[in-house]
């Protein structure tokens, strides 16, 4: 039987890294998510495992880049401007459909912004800031197990898809301890035949994103993606969803940010307004069908996060004209309070 | 009927592939110096090469082993976390001028000096040559290409790097070679050095790296004869043959 035990964020998270059988880690160091680096360096040694300091943000996710076309579960962490950094390497691993996990603990920018928590980076995840016609599963803990959680599941869904999954997080969630019952996944063995490991009494494996011939090759791998992200799209959507059954109103927020609507929600139900939480799980795919059907028997649909308004273009897609869509943010490393969101909702009424 | 006498075959670790390379181009003489060592030392079946961004991104194509595509200048990354997780392969990362010493030189670097137990082999032709002739951080004082089309001016643009005297100065590497392909005596000595990398790596010996100094005639604007004497009058002043560096340096 797990017990609880009380841990940091990012502990928590590099904790399970390596109960989901992550054996190779390899980061650059970058505040607000340094506890990563230091937990792998301390323990994957010991446990069977690789880390190791990158020069660079680049070599990082190229490291892993190489480790994952070897078969291996991998994984790197940063925050926002390293983040940055490491688009070239998600594009290439998107083209040669290499599984990985990374983590990016969001701090404020644009630039070198600061260091406190921040939700600017939605764009950049949900979109892609690589070249291509790409995405990423992108997932949104909104605590400190569910951080747990999802780097297990994050680890299962890169090797079901052969895709990168982004653990979307902020600078609050990976400092914040809470207690935390660490997930004991089940040790499967993953088979990677398409990785190299040597060409021993096989044909060689090419593991490569250039394809050359456009007319037949690029353009088919190209569709081949799209068909793997439409069945992401209709098979790994997550959210979850409060105080919505009999609700007038819904509050729309993720990961940090839900933390403070969740507590709104709660004190206005108190005083009997009718207010719920939708909590998208998933930034992509983002569950768009079940905000859609939500917002249809509301009157008004809040968005409140952490940025000048980044989720709020995918809310507004999903709620498409269904209720009227309003918006809270805050930038740079400020954050939303209870009182302000339960004082817009009030004024609906 | 005459008994044919089979005197020269292709190694095994090359595949029956028509060469996209330009005539009178050193990839095809180095790869097939690459698939000889392989055959020699029996590695072919633990092979993996990293291909880079350039004329050699195909060479996956060429030798007979695994093969992983790096982005423009990652290959050294690349192959950190390729061995890392096969400690026992053998990892060769193929780069040229402009990969390993323009946009890769912090992978470069920094994979040397970790003394990963790698073999890099550096095709030197002083040339971009996929993307059509552009200045390379080795291209020659005076060279003409597309971006110095009056010819590098070394007070705007700086002088070509030596790559070996700068990975010379690292206490990790544990071979350091630079070698010629311009006249046969001169790739027999490229193969020798191929050679004494790769078994390097097989002994777990650490890191070597060999600079091969190389002809680009289509980009050079030159016939492959006049390339090759090229080579040889106007690199290898610049850029000398010989072993920089046979063990580890004791520190």
């Amino acid at each position: 039987m797990s017990k609880t035990v009380l841990m940091k964020g990012n502990e928590a998270l590099a904790e399970s890294a390596i109960r989901a059988g992550c054996t190779h880690y390899f980061g650059y160091p970058i505040t607000p998510q340094n506890e990563i680096p230091a937990y792998m360096a301390k323990e994957m040694p010991g446990r069977g495992g690789c880390f190791l300091q990158a020069e660079s943000e680049v070599a990082a996710i190229n490291m892993v880049f190489g480790a994952s076309g070897s078969g291996a579960r991998t994984m790197t962490s940063t925050s926002s401007p390293g983040m940055s950094l490491k688009q070239e390497g998600l594009s290439y691993l998107a083209g040669a459909e290499l599984p990985c996990v990374v983590v990016n603990m969001m701090r404020g920018g644009p630039g070198l912004g600061g260091i406190a928590g921040s939700q600017a980076d939605y764009f950049q995840a949900t979109r892609g800031g690589g070249n291509g016609d790409y995405r990423s599963i992108v997932l949104a803990p909104g605590n400190v197990q569910e951080l747990a959680d999802l780097t297990v599941d994050a680890f299962e869904l890169a090797d079901k898809y052969r895709m990168v999954v982004t653990i979307l997080g902020d600078g609050y969630l990976g400092q914040m301890s809470e207690p935390v019952i660490l997930p004991e996944p089940e040790k499967k063995a993953s088979v990677k035949p398409w990785a190299v490991s040597g060409a021993k009494g096989r044909e060689p494996n090419k593991v490569m994103s250039l394809r050359l011939s456009p007319e037949d090759y690029l353009e088919k791998h190209n569709i081949h993606l799209q068909e793997l992200y439409r069945k992401v799209e209709s098979c790994e959507t997550r959210a979850e969803q409060y105080m919505t059954d009999d609700a007038q109103y819904i509050i729309v927020s993720y990961g940090t940010s839900s933390r403070i609507a969740r507590k709104a929600v709660k004190k206005l139900r108190e005083e009997g307004v009718k207010v719920g939480l939708f909590r998208p799980i998933t930034l992509w795919p983002y569950p768009m069908k079940e905000l859609h059907e939500l917002s249809k028997k509301v009157k008004k649909v809040l968005t409140v996060e952490m940025s000048a308004g980044q989720m709020l273009e995918d809310v507004n897609i999903a709620v498409n004209g269904a209720a009227e869509v309003d918006f809270l943010g805050k930038m740079g490393g400020a954050v939303p309070e209870s009182g302000e969101i339960m004082k817009i909702i009030k004024s609906y009424g | 009927m005459m008994d044919e006498n089979l005197i020269y075959t292709k190694p095994d670790s090359l595949r029956e592939k028509k060469t996209h390379y330009c005539p009178g181009c050193g990839h095809g003489i180095v790869h097939k110096l690459i698939g000889e060592v392989m055959d020699e030392l029996d590695i072919r079946e633990k092979t993996i090469v990293i291909a880079p961004v350039g004329c050699s991104v195909l060479i996956y194509d060429y030798l007979n082993c695994d093969g992983i595509e790096a982005a423009h200048g990652r290959a050294p990354a690349v192959a950190t976390g390729v061995k890392r997780v096969h400690p026992e392969s053998i990892v060769i990362s193929y780069q040229g001028d402009g990969d390993l010493l323009a946009i890769g030189t912090g992978e470069t670097i920094h994979a040397a000096n970790r003394g990963e137990n790698i073999t890099v082999i550096f095709i030197n032709n002083a040339i971009y040559g996929m993307t059509g002739g552009q200045m390379a951080p080795t291209t020659m004082p005076d060279q003409i290409t597309k971006t110095t089309p009056y010819g590098r001016d070394v007070d705007n643009t700086g002088y070509p790097i030596r790559a070996c005297e700068m990975i010379n100065t690292l206490v990790a590497p544990v071979y350091i070679e630079r070698t010629s392909i311009h006249d046969v005596k001169n790739i027999r000595k490229t193969k020798k050095a191929i050679k004494k990398a790769l078994t390097n790596q097989k002994e777990g010996k650490g890191y070597s790296f060999v600079e091969v100094l190389s002809t680009c005639p289509t980009n050079w604007g030159v016939n492959p004869v006049t390339a090759a004497k090229w080579v040889e009058t106007a690199m290898v002043p610049y850029y000398p043959l010989g072993v920089f560096r046979e063990e580890k340096e004791k520190v």
